[in-house]
C-alpha cells in the first residue's frame, strides 16, 4: 500500500488488480480503439498534407487579377423603356492598376507569406516548322521561387532567368525537340517576338502544365506582351493554406482587384479533402463512443461484483463521494492506460505501414509525422472518456443501499 | 448519570412504508445501553434483530422514533453526517466476517482509519499493527483476507471494528459460522475489548451459552422487546 495515495486511489487500484481479466480485456479494447484513431489520424494528416503539398507546390495560394472588364449600357432616360442586349466584352491582357501599391499593401498583411508579380499571356513557341501555343509567364525569380520552388523541379539546366532565358516544361521540350542552350522563338499575337535561349527544363508534375507553361524574366514578358511596366497578376503564398479563401476575400474587399484562392480554383479537390476530414472525425467519434460504452459496461459489472465491498466500505464510514471517487478513478485509469498502450500500438502500426508501403523509388508512399500533440490529445481524451463513462456506474455504486449491499 | 452510549426512543421500522404492502417489523422499541455494557440481543429468526442492528448502526433509517448515539440525535442528519458518525462511533462485526478480499489482514484493519482520514499515515499503520498483535494475528498480517481461516478472519474483523476506537461495537452473529472453539475465542476477544477499553458491545447471537456470559440479555420477539435481564452468571464481570 503506497503511503501517499488517497484512499480512493488505493481502493480503485486494488479493485482493478483484483479483476485482472476484466481489466486486461478492457484496457486492450480501449487501446485498440485508441490505436485505430492514432493510426488513422496520422495517416490521413500525412495523406492530406501530401496532397496539398503536391497541389500547391506548382501554384500560388491566392492569385490577384485585374477586375474583369464589364460593358456598361448607356443609362436610359427615366420613363423610357428600352430593350438592351449587352454583349460581354473580351478580356484583354491588362495590367493591374497600381500593382506596386497593392503588392506593398498585401505583402504587409500578417497572413501573407510571400508576394510575387507576374506578367503572363498567350504566345506561340516556334521552332522550325513546329509551333506550340504556350503561356509565357514573366516572373521576378527572387520573389516567384518563394511561391513555386522552380529550382526544385528543374530536370535539366538551371532556373536562371536572364533577359533572353526561357525555362520550358518537359513535354514542350520533347514536342519541339529542344534541349538546354537551344534557341526558341517566342511570337506573341501582336507586336514583335523574341528569340530566347533555353536555360532549364522543368517538370511541374502535370502533363498539361509541362506542355503549356514557360517561364521568362518579368521584363522579357512585359516586352513580349506589350505590358510595359505592368503585371497581369500577383501571386501570393499564405501562412495557413486553409485560410486562403478568407485572405482572398479580405484582399478583394480592400483593394478592389479580383482575388482567387486555391480553394476556389480547386473546389472539387478541396471538397474531397474536406469530406475526408469529416469522415475521419465521424470515425473517431464512433470509435470513442464504443470505447466509452466498453468502459461503462465493465464498470457496471464491477459495481455489481463489488457491491458487498461497497457496503462494507460504507459501513466503515466511507461516504458516497468516496465510493464515487473509486469508480471514477477506475474509469479514468482504464482510459489512460488504454490510451498509452493504444498510442504504442498505433505507432507500431504506422511504422510498419511506412516500412512496407513504399514508392518504387523507396520513398514512403505517404510520408507522415508522429506529432506529440496527437498522443497528448489521445491520452487526455481517452482519460476524459473513461471518466465520463464511469459517471453512471459510479453513481450507481455510491447509491447502493449498504444494508442490501452487505447482505449480498 | 452520563448520557448513554446508545438510546432508542420508540423506534419503529416498516418496509414498503406508505404502500398497501407496509409491514412493520419493529414496534416502538425503547432501549438504552450505558458505556461499558456488554449486551446480547437474542430472538428467533425474523424477530427483527438484524433490522434493529442496521438501524442502530445507521445503515438503515427508522420509520419513526428517535435514535441517539453518544447523546447525539440522529434524526434529521443527512447521509454525509450519518456516514461520518458511523465511521467514528460505531464498529461492525458481521456474521460472514466481510473482510475486503483484495486487501491483506493489516490493510483491512487499516481501512476504517483510511476512509475517515483520506490518506494513510504512520500512526494508522502502528495502530493497525498493535490491534492485529493484540488479536494474536501478527504472523498473518500480510495474508490476503481470503487466505485465512474463518476464525482468523473474524478476529481480523474484530480488530477492524476497533480501529477507530468506537464507543459502540455492533456484532451481528459474529460466531454463527464458527466451530465452538473459534466461537468462544472470538467471543472472549470481544469480552476482553469490552473490559479493557470500556467499549460498549451489542451482540446478536443464537448461542445461549455465549449469551449467558453477557452482562445483559435483551430478547426480541416479533419486533418487540419481550425481556431485558441481567443474568446472575454475569456477576463475574
Amino acid at each position: 500500500m503506497h503511503s501517499w495515495l488517497p484512499v480512493e486511489w488505493i481502493v480503485a487500484s486494488r479493485f482493478l488488480r483484483e479483476g485482472r481479466m476484466q481489466t486486461i480485456a478492457i484496457v486492450l479494447g480501449v487501446s485498440i480503439g485508441v490505436g485505430v484513431i492514432i493510426f488513422m489520424s496520422a495517416m490521413l494528416a500525412g495523406l492530406q498534407a501530401n496532397f496539398i503539398r503536391r497541389v500547391l507546390s506548382a501554384q500560388a495560394h491566392v492569385v490577384l487579377l485585374p477586375p474583369q472588364e464589364v460593358a456598361r449600357p448607356l443609362r436610359t432616360e427615366p420613363g423610357v423603356a428600352q430593350a438592351t442586349i449587352v454583349q460581354k466584352p473580351y478580356q484583354r491582357v491588362r495590367s493591374i492598376d497600381q500593382w506596386q501599391d497593392i503588392m506593398r499593401q498585401v505583402g504587409a498583411m500578417g497572413a501573407v507569406a510571400a508576394v510575387s508579380p507576374m506578367a503572363a499571356g498567350p504566345v506561340l513557341a516556334v521552332r522550325g516548322e513546329a509551333t506550340r501555343a504556350v503561356t509565357v509567364m514573366g516572373v521576378d525569380p527572387g520573389r516567384y521561387f518563394r511561391i513555386v520552388p522552380l529550382p526544385d523541379k528543374i530536370v535539366a539546366g538551371s532556373a536562371r532567368l536572364a533577359a533572353d532565358d526561357i525555362v520550358v516544361g518537359t513535354e514542350l521540350a520533347a514536342d519541339l525537340g529542344v534541349t538546354i542552350g537551344d534557341k526558341l522563338r517566342i511570337a506573341p499575337a501582336t507586336g514583335a517576338g523574341a528569340t530566347l535561349s533555353i536555360s532549364g527544363i522543368v517538370d511541374l508534375g502535370s502533363k498539361g502544365a509541362n506542355q503549356r507553361n514557360t517561364f521568362v524574366a518579368l521584363h522579357t514578358a512585359q516586352a513580349l506582351l506589350g505590358l510595359a511596366g505592368g503585371v497581369s497578376s500577383i501571386d501570393l503564398t499564405v501562412r495557413d493554406v486553409y485560410a486562403a479563401e478568407d485572405v482572398a476575400r479580405v484582399i478583394a474587399a480592400a483593394t478592389g482587384v479580383q482575388a482567387d484562392s486555391w480553394i476556389k480554383t480547386n473546389a472539387q479537390f478541396f471538397a474531397a479533402v474536406h469530406a475526408q476530414t469529416i469522415a475521419n472525425v465521424a470515425i473517431r467519434f464512433f470509435v470513442g463512443l464504443s470505447v466509452a460504452f466498453g468502459i461503462a459496461a465493465v464498470l457496471v459489472v464491477s459495481v455489481v461484483q463489488k457491491s458487498r465491498e461497497i457496503g462494507i466500505l460504507r459501513a466503515m464510514g466511507a461516504s458516497q463521494g468516496r465510493i464515487m471517487g473509486v469508480f471514477l478513478i477506475e474509469g479514468a485509469v482504464l482510459g489512460l492506460s488504454g490510451s498509452l498502450l493504444g498510442s504504442a500500438l498505433g505507432t507500431v502500426a504506422l511504422l510498419a505501414w511506412q516500412a512496407y508501403a513504399r514508392n518504387p523509388d523507396g520513398s514512403p508512399m505517404i510520408p507522415f509525422t508522429l506529432s506529440p500533440q496527437l498522443f497528448a490529445a489521445a491520452a487526455v481524451l481517452a482519460t476524459l472518456t473513461g471518466l465520463a463513462a464511469a459517471v453512471a456506474p459510479a453513481l450507481r455504486g455510491a447509491r447502493l443501499d449498504p444494508v442490501v449491499a452487505i447482505r449480498g | 448519570m452520563a448520557e448513554p452510549v446508545l438510546r432508542l426512543e420508540r423506534i419503529r421500522k416498516a418496509y414498503y412504508a406508505g404502500t398497501p404492502l407496509e409491514t412493520e417489523v419493529l414496534h416502538d422499541i425503547d432501549l438504552a445501553l450505558e458505556a461499558g455494557e456488554f449486551c446480547a440481543l437474542m430472538g428467533p429468526s425474523g424477530s427483527g434483530k438484524s433490522t434493529l442492528l442496521n438501524v442502530i448502526g445507521l445503515l438503515d433509517r427508522p420509520t419513526g422514533g428517535n435514535l441517539f448515539i453518544g447523546g447525539r440525535e440522529t434524526r434529521g442528519l443527512d447521509d454525509k453526517a450519518l456516514t461520518q458518525l458511523r465511521g467514528h462511533s460505531i464498529g461492525f462485526v458481521f456474521q460472514y466476517h466481510h473482510l475486503l478480499p483484495a486487501f491483506t489482514a493489516l490493510e483491512n484493519v487499516f481501512m476504517p482509519m483510511l476512509v475517515a482520514r483520506g490518506r494513510p499515515d504512520a500512526a494508522m499503520r502502528r495502530r493497525a499493527e498493535e490491534l492485529l498483535a493484540s488479536m494474536g494475528l501478527t504472523q498473518w498480517r500480510d495474508n490476503l483476507a481470503v487466505n485465512m481461516s474463518g476464525g482468523q478472519q473474524q478476529r481480523v474483523a474484530v480488530a477492524r471494528a476497533l480501529a477507530m476506537d468506537p464507543a459502540l461495537v455492533l456484532a451481528d452473529e459474529p460466531t454463527g459460522n464458527l466451530d465452538t472453539k473459534s466461537a468462544q475465542s472470538v467471543f472472549d476477544l470481544l469480552r476482553e475489548v469490552n473490559r479493557a477499553h470500556g467499549t460498549t458491545v451489542l451482540l446478536v447471537t443464537h448461542n445461549h451459552s455465549l449469551a449467558a456470559q453477557c452482562g445483559r440479555i435483551v430478547e426480541l420477539v416479533d419486533g418487540r422487546v419481550v425481556s431485558d435481564r441481567r443474568p446472575a452468571a454475569a456477576a463475574v464481570s
